[in-house]
């Protein structure tokens, strides 16, 4: 892996890897000393054009955990709040000496420009970009299932467990990661949506695609995702009248989440709205393993950095 | 039967007679044609070369009337990092072309008398080609009232193809008053259609891929419900209107529907049309963004069908330049827009002509005398005939050679084309019977 | 003896250093050195550092079990275990990445025992120094001792094993190739010459 840019470029292999990998660094990170010296004198850089204060920090705990020094280039009060192109600040952390370059965009595709076009020779890691992918979200959410519905197996695929994603699908880079990653891990995912918070294109996906959350539920899934619904967007955009409809056909309300079996999870990528795509009881039950995701997350970040940056192709193998 | 000679140019002599030998007009037989004092003088087998002639050696090569664009984005005045009157007409000369038509979209618009002459100056001072000012619908293009289109048309630069191009003219009812008011000068509105509510902040087509890529979508209807809306509009009052790159298969069946039906529709594709779809945009290369946006493949096999049957009337380039900085961004940060006139030959050649959907007699059609005809534009697009203007083009269809948009004499880089293998090479663009390229290189004075 | 050694080429030579007899003997004793050393097993834990490292510590816990008259079965977990050195590595940059392996350590800890690491060939000591760190992420064992099949020489760090199963001088350009029947089906230490350059590209 050069870059870790979105999950359409991941091997079945290399997911199975990172999140080997993963289990490794969670393993460690119940020592006394959780810091590890894997990537001491190098430098991470968290580029983030889009505020995203938890995905910064997750980044940030990942990088500081392997020792890696860290630098914060965020678009509040820097250059790039002030119209820097992507294309400047690229040939800028180039010049300062970046080992890898951590990115979160609006603009889909930004990663994948900053990795191939010519302006910087560093591992990037795409952080959300845009609509398009977010690849350590699927990557944290496949692991913490794993960790529940695969307890005790850190080779385990995800082969034959049903996962229902909920909400705003059309604006959502995690759901697209996830789609890819989980049915990639052997998962049936469903996605359940109203229509117009549907992609047209969305048929050539490899999931069902439901309109009913209730009939979606009732099949019984092993995890349900309620993605985050942005009110501003979503009302001012007309993708449905009320914030109070919305609610009552795709809530995860408690009355729906007691339909589920007993060994279901729940998972949001937070930050949530409690209240109206998931009730706060829901939040906090025992199903819901939200702030375990978020421990997931650091432990997978982790793994992606190492992998990205304990190598070095060029140089011969070792010996003994 | 015109006799007297013609010159775009009045700085210079009339250039020595000039025999193009053994070509082949229109792509048909074996002709001689003889080129004196800007006309054609002579067509025939085996002609004798006056004393004072050059004589091209044109063997296997196809001559054409000189091509003419209906759709092009010179920039000037006020985009001239993109581009100049002078860069884009040189590139045209380039691509084969004698005359093209500068889209309203400059800075200021041209949507007065006075922006349109200054263009149309502006083309006849360069001299690489006939420049024919496209009038603004609107003023400002801003969509709320018409501009002054008489004052435009009765003006030096006789302006009769109007266009709100980049934008679309969507209130129904100033459509509707566009298209009755030019009929008084037997104009056109040129439409870009485009719905802007249902494409607000459109990256791509809305399909497959943008579900994938996650940009937001341009959807084929967008485009189709206001072409069926302005053939009717244009039906109901009698006028003419024309398509601009027309996109989608939904739309090359409303028009044939349209045409079926006698309504004066004519309707134009591009080159890039012709060729790309939306799987060039999951790299993420802004050269791809343009609009409308790349389709897919059923789209462009479509508007190849939609050519080749004479639905669409033109090819024409929508070439638009940008400054390097425009395109070197984000997807959803970069502008629109692709070059086309240099490449547009070869693209109709390698889409349309070699797999034998259209003749070279189609292609004089396509890209010289329907483009012509539609624009109002007598001196060019004319035919192959002896006392016609000499506005030629000598084109070799053998070579093939990769695009490198870095030789191209637009300002623009933003060539879509660039790697790709393409056929056919420019011997010889004449203008009023004076060369203007040879060999693919514009001829300096 | 030659052999197709992908790594070293067509025509490398290849030579048995020790068998499956000689390793046993050689574990035996190691395994009597450390009950000697340590005064008994009671406050012992093996360590082995992948991959080879940790069929050794396992072997080596099972003698000295027997030794000791203990049960095989039950404690014998609580005397060996495995230290991944992977994250510890000072040339991870200088060599693909790895993915690394479980570490595995007894439910009592290493906190005030005697922790002995155990590896197939001692070479620079940068492993051990990997060891070592990250046992001191661990916990504090009250001693460290180092224990390893082969020495090889070339150390580019004061480190020395207190147990050596065979000292084995070698030049820089031979490859030591330990086989064991755990992860290679057979026990085996071979030296690996490489084929003279010339030869190894034809």
């Amino acid at each position: 892996m050069r870059h870790f840019i979105s999950i359409a470029d991941l091997r079945r292999e290399e997911a199975l890897e990172v999140l080997a990998t993963a289990e490794h660094m969670a393993q460690t990170q119940s020592r006394a000393i959780r810091k590890l010296p894997t990537l001491v004198g190098t430098t991470v850089v968290n580029l983030f054009f889009e505020d995203s204060t938890r995905t910064r920090i997750s980044f940030e705990a990942a990088a500081k955990r392997l020792s890696a020094d860290v630098i914060n280039f965020s678009a509040k009060g820097s250059s790039i709040s002030k119209g820097e192109s992507l294309k400047d600040t690229a040939l800028t952390l180039q010049a300062m000496g970046a080992d890898a370059v951590v990115v979160r965009s609006g603009s889909a595709g930004a990663a994948h420009l900053l990795a191939h076009a010519g302006w910087i020779d560093q591992p990037i890691v795409n952080a959300g970009d845009g609509a398009h992918e977010h690849p350590t979200q699927a990557m944290l959410d496949a692991f913490t299932m794993r960790r529940h519905l695969r307890p005790g197996d850190p080779h385990a695929d995800l082969d034959g467990l049903h996962v229902v994603i909920v909400g705003d699908v059309l604006h959502s880079r995690v759901a697209r990661s996830n789609v890819l990653l989980l049915t990639l891990l052997g998962a049936r995912v469903t996605l359940v949506a109203p229509p117009a918070l549907v992609p047209v294109g969305a048929t050539g996906w490899p999931c069902e695609i439901s309109y009913d959350l209730d009939e979606a539920l009732a099949a019984g899934p092993d995890a349900v995702m309620m993605l985050r619904v942005q009110h501003e967007r979503m009302i001012g955009g007309g993708f449905f009248p009320t914030a109070g409809e919305y609610s009552r056909r795709y809530g995860l309300s408690a009355a729906r989440a007691a339909s589920l079996p007993a060994h279901t999870i729940v998972m949001h990528p937070g930050p949530m709205n409690r209240g109206f795509e998931i009730a706060g009881s829901v939040a906090d039950s025992p199903r819901s393993v939200i702030v375990e995701q978020v421990a997931s997350g650091v432990f997978v970040r982790m793994a992606v950095l190492y992998h990205l940056l304990a190598t070095d192709a060029r140089e011969a193998p070792r010996e003994n | 039967m015109r006799t007297e000679p013609v010159t775009s140019d009045a700085r210079t002599e009339p250039p020595a007679p000039l025999l193009i030998r053994g070509g082949r007009p229109y792509g048909e037989g074996v002709q001689d044609v003889l080129v004196r004092d800007g006309r054609i003088a002579a067509i025939g087998a085996d002609l004798e070369a006056p004393a004072d002639a050059e004589v091209i050696d044109a063997e296997g090569c196809i001559v054409l009337p000189g091509l003419v664009d209906l759709h092009t984005h010179l920039r000037e005045p006020g985009g001239e990092e993109a581009e100049t009157v002078e860069t884009g007409t040189r590139a045209a000369a380039r691509g084969g072309f004698t005359a093209v038509h500068a889209m309203a979209n400059t800075t200021p618009v041209a949507d007065t008398a006075g922006v349109v002459e200054q263009v149309a100056l502006r083309g006849d001072s360069a001299g690489w080609c006939a420049v024919r000012p496209v009038g603004a619908v609107t003023v400002g293009l801003a969509g709320e009232r018409l501009a002054e289109l008489d004052a435009m048309a009765n003006s030096r630069a006789r302006v009769r193809v109007f266009s709100d191009d980049g934008k679309c003219v969507h209130d129904p009812v100033l459509m509707r008053r566009a298209l009755e008011y030019v009929k008084s000068f037997d104009g056109v509105i040129a439409q870009h259609a485009q719905d802007p509510r249902l494409t607000d902040g459109a990256q791509m087509h809305e399909g497959l891929v943008s579900a994938e890529l996650g940009l937001a979508g341009w959807p084929a209807v967008a485009e189709e419900s206001i072409i069926a809306r302005d053939v009717l509009l244009a039906q109901h009052v009698g006028s003419r209107l024309h398509v601009c790159h027309l996109s989608t298969a939904g739309s090359v069946d409303i028009v044939r529907w349209a045409k079926q039906r006698g309504i004066a529709v004519t309707a134009e594709v591009t080159p890039h049309h012709l060729l790309l779809t939306d799987e060039n945009v999951r790299q993420f290369d802004a050269v791809f963004k343009v609009n409308p946006p790349l389709r897919t493949a059923a789209d462009v096999e479509a508007v190849r069908e939609g050519l080749a049957d004479g639905t669409i009337d033109i090819v024409a380039t929508d070439h638009a330049p940008h400054p390097a900085d425009a395109k070197d961004r984000e997807w959803d940060q970069a502008a629109m827009g692709m070059t086309g006139l240099e490449t547009a030959l070869s693209l109709v050649q390698s889409t349309m002509v070699d797999p034998g959907r259209i003749s070279w007699r189609d292609v004089a059609r396509v890209l010289s005398e329907a483009p012509a005809r539609i624009g109002r534009d007598e001196d060019q697009g004319r035919p192959l005939a002896v006392g016609e203007p000499a506005h030629l083009l000598v084109w070799d269809p053998r070579p093939v050679r990769v695009s490198d948009p870095s030789e191209h004499a637009s300002q623009g880089r933003n060539s879509p084309f660039a790697g790709l293998e393409l056929p056919g090479a420019n011997r010889l663009t004449l203008l009023a019977g004076r060369a203007t390229v040879r060999d693919g290189a514009v001829v300096e004075r | 003896m030659t052999s197709n050694d992908p790594a070293l080429g067509a025509g490398a030579e290849r030579s048995r250093v020790l068998g499956p007899e000689e390793i046993r003997r050689a574990l035996t004793r190691i395994a009597h050195e450390i009950l000697e050393s340590d005064h008994g097993a009671e406050d012992l834990v093996l360590l082995g550092i992948p991959h080879r490292g940790v069929p050794l510590a396992r072997r080596l816990a099972e003698l000295i079990a027997r030794a000791e008259g203990r049960n095989e079965g039950g404690d014998l977990d609580s005397l060996h275990g495995a230290l991944d050195i992977t994250m510890y590595r000072d040339d991870l940059r200088h060599n693909p990445t790895r993915a690394p392996s479980p570490t595995r350590i007894p439910p009592a800890g290493i906190d005030g025992r005697t922790v002995v690491l155990v590896d197939d060939v001692l070479y620079s000591g940068r492993t051990v120094r990997a060891a070592l760190d990250a046992l001191s992420a661990i916990g504090r064992p009250a001693a460290v001792r180092l224990a390893v099949l082969v020495d090889r020489g070339h150390r580019e760090l004061p480190i020395r094993a207190d147990h050596v199963g065979k000292n084995l001088p070698t030049s820089r350009s031979e490859r030591v190739h330990v086989q064991l029947a755990e992860t290679d089906g057979t026990d085996a230490v071979d030296i690996v010459r490489p084929a003279p350059a010339g030869e190894a590209r034809a």
